[in-house]
Parts: structure tokens; C-alpha cells; sequence
């Protein structure tokens, strides 16, 4: 019962979804601020969910059944991941060996379920935009894991949360030392690309491949993947403050660092032009790679 | 062909904000063949000027464009003058210019916005289209209108541009000018806009030659033509300007053509603000007698053509036009095969293409199908709203 709770209810899904389409919104009102415009009020991402929940669900012609089941599988496990983050931040030491490993793998599930769901979908551009998000995924998993790694070098080799957690604690976060803040640099930039925010917002290009891998979504599936930005919004965020930031994790300084985070994300997206997939798998297996491999030297060195 | 993957920009696309059909043929990423279908927004507007007299033409022609609304009536006036040797006022010529420098910048402003638009930069297009506000302002300050001003007249303008309104305009320009060099460094030395349209889309100068293009297309690759300097019109050869080239013809070449124009324009409308002489502004023609006429302009995104024939009645027999976007947009064929898709969205979008918006509006209560808004009140709330503009900006009334 308590792990369904957990699931579902607090620290899962139910209350990541409300905490990440918040953080949408937040994203939507700093961006039309930055644009001169007004921004929607506060429950405006709620309404677009609820509205897209009565919409008809299209099914193209051509398509196989996983274009609908693979929504499903990206929303599932970032439930997971949020109740194995949330846990962690609430009930530190209450966490399984390898559960960072655990949280690695189910992050990098929504970008597969929204290539599968796009190549099932039978559509030209949604099996570019599809393309393009695996180009992607490969690109930007790099210099992610090698960010991750520093950390885990700087934890003594852990690969449990909770220590990682515990270690900031007694030592200081980890983004003050050299290594952990060129880390935190690089991890900040792959999730750019993870939420699919400019410049990395290759795969949906709206004036290039009109939504590319969400063309053929409508409706209910729709509405999942929104969840799923959403969700990511929330999630990604707070993976980044319990690996570089977490010091202090009582909820006014979590709920500080979580905006500041938010707000570094934002002003990213809004202060760049979308690059070519070319060039973003350059940046991130050249100059990102060999940025994240001097953190990790750092890391060794001590630094 | 037939096994390629085919991805369609158009008829309706986010991209394009008209109808027009792009083909792409695509392996992969790669474009490698292009069709480019236009037609969609044919409205037979030289068959309808037959049916039209003179003065109504003016009206008429403003119609086929909404961002360049003022080149084809001047294009048409100087044709017209040019059928009936018409001599101008020299303050209808000054006026004239004044208001296609204006056009200018706000169609190069918004073009700039769009562009960014298609690279996925929106912030830009947002700003890009709030500073394009003042100076749409300006227009509805002299003319009463943001768009189609109806300013031109055959023999020379309908509105004056009163001495009390100059201060204003002044101003106003003043206020564009570190806009302009805002907009100069956060486009021009932008790392990544630059890692996105250097060296993307490239027209040569011998495929500049090859394919006629005009206007800033053409300057973007090299060719140092501008009809304003090279068959002067209006009073551009009484007023000091340079004519902005660029070698390279790629996209930021032809970004950086149409941002350094912006600052020519202002010191253009400046030069002719000051120079602008008293007196008379139109010289009231009364007849058109048989012949032909041709007139040509640099609109804003190139040379502009009309060829007018009367037979001496009150309407011609036969009226020409050839719009700048035409040769330009045929260029994509040589820009965008051979880029990406990504290359291809702002290629397509480079040679700015112009798109026309001349729909009205009525709103109707369902329940008793009465119009609560109808023609004449909206064009009551626009002349409401142009008197409190003018108001906010300190000057007299429209006369």
C-alpha cells in the first residue's frame, strides 16, 4: 500500500505532475516576459491537459499499436524516477545499491518512447524528427554519463543516492569544487537537450518538420507527452541538485535552487537559435566530451 | 525520383505564413531536389485593373501586397507619369521617399524577425516585431493607416506630411537607431546564429546573374545593383546614402544586407525630413492621353516593375506587373539543394517571399444573427484609435 502511495500519490507521479507543469508554467510566463509579451496565467498548462484529455484520439493509417503504448512507457518510468528521487530528498539512506544506475536508465526511457512512438506513426516527417531525437540521444548520453561519473568519483565511488547525498552533506556540494562545477556545466547543457528546449529542440522543430515526432499525436497520447515534458521539467531539475547541489535540502532552499535551475534552463532556451543535428552531435561528442573529460581528471586529481 | 522520401513545406506550413508548396525530395537529412509550386494566391489583379479607372488602380495595386504596400503604387504612379510626361512637385518626390524608406525598414523588420522564427530563435522575432510597432506608429501618424497608407497619386501624393508632425517623426527615428545597433550585435555577432547561417544556402555571384535575382538577394551576392542609385526616382539622388554589398551569399550575408540598410533608410527619411521643401505636394492631373508608361522601383526585397498601355480613355488596356519575390524565389532551386532540411526552412525564407492580408471582418451575434461589428464601425474605432496614437505622440489632428 505505502509503495503504491509513494508511487502514485506523494513523492511520485501525481505530485511531480503538479510540480512540473507548474514549472512549465514558469517556463512559459519567463519566456513571454523575456519576449515583451503578457504569458499565461497560472493554470493555463492544467487546462491545455484537461482539454486535450476530451479531444478525439486519432489513430493514422499504417500505424502499429506501440505508436499508442509508447507514451504510456515514457510517463511510467519518470513516475518511477521521480518516487526514487523524491524518497531519496525526503528519506535520505532509504535508497537501494545502484539506484543512481536505476535513475540513469528510466531518464533516458522518454526519449525512446517518443522514437518509437514516431517511427510506428507512419509519417515521412515523424520518422525524420525520430531520427534525429536517436542522433540526439546518442550525442548528448556521453558527456552526460561522464558528468555523472565526476560526481560519482567525488563521492568516494558510490553509486547510491543516498550516499551521494550524505557525502554533499558532511563535505559541501559538490558544485563548489573545480571539477564538480565544470560537471554541473556540462549536465546542464544535456539537459537541454534531454527536454527537448532550444537550442536542442532539433527533433520537434515546428518550422522545419512541423513537430516532427508529436505530428501524428492527438488527444489522449497527446496529452501524455506533455506530461512527460512536464515531468521531465520537474524530474530533471532535481536529479541535477541531489547530484551537484544538495548541501542544504530543506524545502525553502530546495524550492530556491529548483527555480534557479529553472530559470538558468529557460534563459538558454530563449537566448539561442535551434543548431543543426549536425552540429549538436559535434558539440557534444567534441568540445562538451573533452570538457567533461578534463572535470573527470579533475575529479581524480582531487580537485 | 519516385522512391525518394518527399517532405512537403506547404501549401500550408508553419513556415510559410502564405500559401506556397515546397517540395523537398530528401535522403536522409539531405535535400536533394527541389520543385517549388506557386499559384495559390493568384487573384488576377492585372485583368482586374483593366476594369479599373486610373485613380483606382493606385488602390488596387496596393492591394497585392500587405508588407510592401507602397512599392507597387509608386511603381504604378511612375508609370503613369512616365505615359503622360507629368512633371512632380519636388515635395510629393520627397514625401514619396520618406514613405518607402519606412516601408523599408518595417519590411526588413519583420523579415528579421521571421528569419529568427525559422532558426527557432523567437525571442528575436518577438523583439524584432515590438520595434517594428514605432514605426508603424509613423505611418499612422501621417497616413491614418499602419498598413496600405494610400499615399501615392498619380502626379504626386494624397497627404501632406505637416511641419508639426516632423518633430515626432524625428523623434521616433532617433529612438530607432540604437535599436538598429542593438539588433546589429545581438544578430551579427551571435556565435550561434552565425555557426547557423554562415556558409548556409550560398547563391554565387555567377547563380546571382544566372537566375535574376534583385533587391537584397542579389546585394548578398555580390552584385552591386540598386535601382535607387542606378535609375534614381523619387528624390534619392538628392539625399546622401550608400548601397550596402555583400560578397559572400549566404543567408548571413543577406541578414547583414538588410540590417545595414536599416540605418541607410533612417539617414535617408532624416536627409529628406530636413530637405523637404514648401509648397505644392500634387499636380492634379486631369488626363491621361494613349501611350505607354513604365515605372520601376527598389522595393524592399527588390526591383519592383509595372508597364502600364492606355488607350486614352480613363483606364489601361493593358497593366504589367512583375513583383520582386518572383525572380527570387525560383533561386531556391540553386540555395537549398544540397543543405539540410534544417538549411532548407531558413533558405526558403532568406529571399523573403511576401505574402498578401487583405481580409475583413464582421462579428455576428449568433442568437440573432445581428453584426455587432461591422465595416463602418471598425473603420470608426481605427480613426478613434489613430486620433488617441497621435494624441499620445504629441501632435495635431489628421487633416
Amino acid at each position: 500500500m505505502k509503495a503504491l502511495f509513494y508511487y502514485f500519490i506523494f513523492p511520485g507521479f501525481l505530485f511531480s505532475v503538479v510540480i512540473g507543469l507548474l514549472a512549465c508554467w514558469v517556463d512559459r510566463k519567463v519566456t513571454a516576459r523575456l519576449q515583451w509579451r503578457v504569458g499565461p496565467p497560472w493554470y493555463q498548462n492544467f487546462v491545455d491537459i484537461i482539454k486535450l484529455l476530451g479531444k478525439e484520439i486519432i489513430f493514422p493509417e499504417g500505424a502499429k499499436i506501440t505508436f499508442l503504448l509508447a507514451p504510456f512507457l515514457g510517463v511510467l518510468s519518470l513516475g518511477l524516477v521521480s518516487t526514487i528521487l523524491g524518497l531519496n530528498i525526503i528519506y535520505p539512506g532509504q535508497g537501494f545499491l545502484g539506484d543512481l544506475i536505476v535513475v540513469l536508465y528510466l531518464m533516458t526511457i522518454p526519449a525512446i518512447a517518443m522514437i518509437i512512438g514516431a517511427s510506428a506513426s507512419a509519417n515521412p516527417l515523424a520518422s525524420v524528427g525520430a531520427s534525429r531525437e536517436m542522433k540526439l540521444v546518442l550525442a548528448y548520453e556521453l558527456p552526460f554519463l561522464l558528468s555523472v561519473i565526476t560526481i560519482i568519483l567525488r563521492s568516494g565511488g558510490s553509486i547510491q543516492l543516498g550516499n551521494i547525498l550524505a557525502h554533499q552533506v558532511s563535505f559541501g556540494s559538490n558544485i563548489i569544487s573545480f571539477s564538480g562545477a565544470i560537471a554541473f556545466i556540462v549536465a546542464i547543457l544535456c539537459i537541454q537537450a534531454k527536454l527537448g528546449f532550444a537550442p536542442f529542440d532539433i527533433s520537434e522543430a515546428e518550422q522545419e518538420i512541423m513537430a516532427g515526432t508529436l505530428i501524428e499525436y492527438s488527444g489522449l497520447p497527446l496529452a501524455i507527452f506533455k506530461l512527460i515534458k512536464a515531468l521531465l521539467l520537474y524530474t530533471l531539475p532535481i536529479f541535477l541538485i541531489t547530484l551537484f547541489w544538495a548541501k542544504d535540502l530543506s524545502p525553502l532552499f530546495l524550492i530556491g535552487k529548483f527555480i534557479a535551475i529553472l530559470v538558468i534552463i529557460i534563459l538558454i532556451k530563449n537566448t539561442n537559435p535551434r543548431v543543426r543535428i549536425d552540429q549538436a552531435v559535434r558539440f557534444f561528442w567534441g568540445k562538451l566530451t573533452l570538457v567533461a573529460l578534463i572535470g573527470l581528471i579533475l575529479a581524480i586529481l582531487g580537485l | 525520383m519516385s522512391h525518394k522520401v518527399v517532405v512537403p513545406i506547404g501549401p500550408y506550413h508553419p513556415l510559410q505564413e502564405e500559401p506556397e508548396y515546397f517540395r523537398l525530395y530528401v535522403e536522409g537529412e539531405k535535400v536533394v531536389d527541389i520543385d517549388i509550386v506557386i499559384g495559390y494566391l493568384h487573384r488576377g489583379i492585372e485583368k482586374l485593373s483593366e476594369s479599373k479607372h486610373f485613380d483606382q488602380v493606385a488602390f488596387l495595386v496596393e492591394r497585392i501586397c500587405g508588407i510592401c504596400s507602397n512599392s507597387h503604387p509608386i511603381a504604378y504612379c511612375q508609370a503613369m507619369e512616365d505615359l503622360a510626361g507629368i512633371q512632380v512637385p519636388e515635395k510629393a518626390l520627397y514625401i514619396r521617399t520618406i514613405i518607402a524608406e519606412l516601408e523599408r525598414i518595417h519590411s526588413h523588420l519583420l523579415w528579421l524577425g521571421l528569419a529568427g522564427h525559422f532558426i527557432g530563435y523567437n525571442t528575436v522575432w518577438m523583439w524584432a516585431w515590438k520595434y517594428r510597432e514605432p514605426v508603424l506608429d509613423m505611418f499612422e501618424m501621417i497616413s491614418g493607416n499602419r498598413n496600405h497608407y494610400a499615399m501615392m497619386k498619380i502626379g504626386g501624393v494624397r497627404r501632406d506630411i505637416l511641419d508639426e508632425d516632423i518633430p515626432a517623426l524625428k523623434k521616433t527615428l532617433d529612438d530607432l537607431v540604437p535599436i538598429v545597433a542593438m539588433f546589429k550585435g545581438a544578430v551579427m555577432d551571435d556565435p550561434v546564429i552565425q555557426s547557423r547561417l554562415k556558409g548556409v544556402g550560398i547563391l554565387t555571384k555567377q547563380q546571382a546573374i544566372d537566375w535574376c535575382v534583385v533587391g537584397p538577394t542579389a546585394r548578398a551576392s555580390g552584385l552591386n545593383m540598386d535601382l535607387r542609385r542606378d535609375d534614381p526616382y523619387a528624390a534619392y539622388d538628392m539625399v546622401n546614402w550608400k548601397v550596402i554589398v555583400q560578397e559572400e551569399g549566404d543567408i548571413f550575408a543577406k541578414t547583414v544586407v538588410r540590417i545595414l540598410e536599416l540605418g541607410e533608410s533612417i539617414s535617408i527619411i532624416r536627409q529628406c525630413l530636413d530637405k523637404m521643401p514648401k509648397g505644392e505636394f500634387d499636380a492634379n492631373v486631369k488626363q491621361i492621353p494613349a501611350g505607354v508608361g513604365i515605372g520601376r522601383i527598389e522595393a524592399p526585397r527588390g526591383e519592383c516593375f509595372h508597364y502600364v498601355k492606355s488607350d486614352g480613355t480613363n483606364r489601361p488596356i493593358r497593366h504589367k506587373i512583375r513583383a520582386p519575390s518572383y525572380m527570387n524565389v525560383a533561386s531556391n532551386k540553386v540555395g537549398a539543394v544540397g543543405g539540410t532540411i534544417s538549411d532548407a526552412a531558413i533558405t526558403l525564407a532568406a529571399v523573403d517571399p511576401c505574402y498578401c492580408c487583405t481580409e475583413r471582418t464582421a462579428v455576428i451575434e449568433k442568437s440573432s444573427d445581428r453584426k455587432i461589428l461591422n465595416g463602418f464601425d471598425l473603420i470608426k474605432l481605427s480613426q478613434d484609435k489613430t486620433e488617441a496614437l497621435k494624441e499620445r505622440m504629441g501632435h495635431g489632428t489628421i487633416k
